[in-house]
């Protein structure tokens, strides 16, 4: 087990390296120069080469990927070319407010992704099977970003039960436990819920019917089991893995949110990366990008680690 | 010297012939209802996009000032007017070509270069095997919506920088799922044979290999299209991909965002296209998988 566990960490170290590769190489790949959205058209070439070496942009590509990393393994990401605030801060701040509409929205769609799930497993081939697997297949075909503008077509313009955008009350974009806070929250999770709720119910609807059709299932009938006995050794043998696939849709939801951020104008992540995108603000984009990808390292290893920890049986294939 | 064969001298039995694999296939496919009429809805989509222009029964870049955001069912406008003035129903017509070409396009680039590299390595086995899929790797860590954003982010707006980003996108499980193909596929007695009959690396790929593995490849890329449309006009909408006023319907969903307060159905539209799509390629998918009986 310890062996399994190391060679996992030793494993994932590479990965950071090449991810944050990636992100770096993210900056240089784009046409046209880094500091072009702060420099005046008409910058002479001694202000040019200042802010070049102020930002670092004059040294070799490996002195300066070098130096990204290990100022980023200290957490500073550089200074954001348009506000000129340091990266980190703004970053976590976003990933903050992305997080908790990631979490609610894995929450929703774990749950419900279950339920259809194990109805559909359970009673295969039958019309409920049929309703879950139907729910399922609409949950991953569905553009989000579509689903959030019906969403608030529905529920802020007609009914008018919901805000449309925002993070909270007047533009406030700090977490308060009040209703206010929820209610802003509530849309743009059921939105982003869809897609783990489909991909969820996918999985254990397999899952299930396999566990049903295993030899140890026939075992337990003929000792005279209860239904309700059976359906408890086919959710310990489920669990492991559904839970390692909300452990990856959460991460999914974190760096994919930025379209479903767009749509109901919420300052996470992916508003940020939005901005970062249409101002060039390189650095910004660049940090954002690293962070998100880390998260989904991090959450990887910690899935793998989980679900090890759960069934042995794993470390040793 | 030949041997010829003449059928005719053949007795009966030898002369049926046991029906081949991709007609059971196709048989398969045909007894399920609900691929049958996935199918026919991507023929439909294939049509329109193909034939879309002579289709529609306007100009889809006419406006009129007098004509915006008028509602479905006005008068000459079946679907309404978008919020130029242009008729909704000949955009959305016209617009399929377009959306289909940037949501397709990427998984076929992607499943050629993909299969390159997934069979490469698979097959090679070894330190180039694990040097080539380590890489993969790397872009596996990233999810698919934030690595789609990030490269046509830094690339800039334009349909061929958001074909290329997707490209990247959906190259890694490609490749993956055609390298974990091949290496079973290598392991097979038939291989091991051609290679003792003399049978050099190329024509095994050639005749043994490409032959077992483009299958399960082929239908693992067609699930991948309805996500490559969601993502594609994701772009668009995102104003990272087609550049108005071409009609697509992730710009369209896009342009009329501001309009959802007037004309809250006509701004829904575009994305129903999308959502139609996308449900058909799943489908079919789906269908082609079980049909081929392929476990993923």
């Amino acid at each position: 087990m310890l062996v399994f566990l190391w060679r996992r960490l030793v494993y994932t170290l590479p990965i950071m390296l090449g991810v944050a590769l990636v992100c770096f190489a993210l900056v240089h790949l784009a046409p046209g120069d880094p500091l072009v959205s702060i420099l005046p058209p008409d910058a002479s070439a001694e202000l040019q080469a200042t802010l070049k070496e102020l930002y670092g942009f004059n040294r070799s590509y490996p002195e300066q990927f070098v130096s990204w990393v290990w100022r980023a393994v200290q957490g500073d990401l550089g200074t954001s070319i348009a506000s000129n605030r340091p990266v980190f801060s703004e970053v976590m701040k976003a990933v903050g407010n992305t997080l908790r509409l990631a979490m609610l929205a894995t929450l929703i769609g774990f749950l419900f992704g279950c339920l259809f799930g194990f109805v559909a497993g359970y009673f295969q081939n039958s019309w409920l099977d049929k309703v879950a697997s139907l729910t399922s297949v609409l949950g991953v075909s569905v553009p989000h970003y579509w689903l959030g503008m019906v969403l608030v077509i529905v529920f802020s313009s007609i009914l008018m039960w919901l805000p449309p955008g925002g993070a909270g009350p007047g533009g406030s974009s700090d977490w308060t436990w009040d209703w206010e806070h929820f209610k802003h929250m509530l849309l743009p999770a059921i939105t982003m819920s869809v897609i783990p709720m489909g991909i969820i119910s996918r999985t254990l609807r397999a899952l299930v019917a396999d566990i049903l059709a295993q030899e140890f299932i026939v075992g337990l009938r003929a000792k005279g089991l209860t239904d309700v006995g059976i359906f408890m050794h086919v959710i310990k043998n489920a669990a492991p893995t559904a839970l390692a696939v909300m452990g990856l849709q959460l991460g999914y939801l974190l760096g994919g949110s930025i379209l479903i951020e767009t749509v109901f104008s919420w300052p996470g992540t992916g508003s940020l990366l939005n901005a970062a995108i249409f101002q060039r603000d390189l650095p910004l984009l660049q940090g954002t990008i690293l962070v998100l990808a880390m998260f989904f390292v991090v959450l990887n290893l910690i899935v793998d680690v989980v679900q090890t920890l759960l069934d042995p049986r794993i470390s040793r294939s | 010297m030949h041997i010829t064969i003449d059928p005719k001298k053949l007795p009966e039995p030898v002369m049926q012939r046991s029906a081949g694999y991709w007609q059971t296939v196709g048989r398969r496919f045909l007894q399920e209802k609900v691929a049958v009429a996935a199918a026919l809805v991507v023929l439909v989509l294939l049509v329109l996009a193909i034939f879309g222009p002579w289709l529609a029964p306007m100009d889809p870049y006419q406006s009129s000032m007098l004509k915006r955001l008028k509602p479905i069912g006005f008068p000459g406008h079946p679907f309404g007017t978008d919020e130029l003035g242009r008729d909704m129903l000949t955009r959305l017509i016209v617009g399929t070509r377009l959306s289909l070409f940037i949501g397709i396009t990427p998984v076929i680039c992607a499943f050629v270069i993909g299969s390159f590299i997934g069979i490469t390595a698979g097959y090679t086995g070894g330190w180039v095997n694990t040097g080539m899929m380590r890489t993969i790797d790397v872009f596996y860590a990233f999810p698919s919506v934030l690595l789609a954003i990030a490269l046509s982010g830094t690339l800039g707006a334009g349909i061929t920088n958001s074909l290329i980003s997707l490209t990247i996108v959906f190259i890694p499980p490609i490749a993956r799922v055609a390298e974990s193909v091949t290496t079973q596929i290598r392991g097979r007695d038939f291989v091991d044979a051609a290679r003792a009959s003399g049978a050099g690396a190329f024509t095994i790929v050639r005749v043994h290999v490409l032959g077992n593995v483009l299958g399960p490849v082929f239908v693992y890329a067609t699930s991948l299209i309805a996500v490559s449309m969601i993502l594609a006009s994701g772009l668009s909408f995102l104003g990272l991909g087609v550049k108005p006023p071409e009609p697509e319907w992730g710009l369209m969903l896009n342009t009329l965002r501001t309009a959802i307060y007037t004309q809250p159905w006509i701004a829904a539209l575009p994305g129903a296209m999308i959502f139609i799509t996308s449900i058909a390629f799943n489908l079919l998918a789906d269908g082609l998988r079980s049909a081929m009986e392929i476990k993923q």
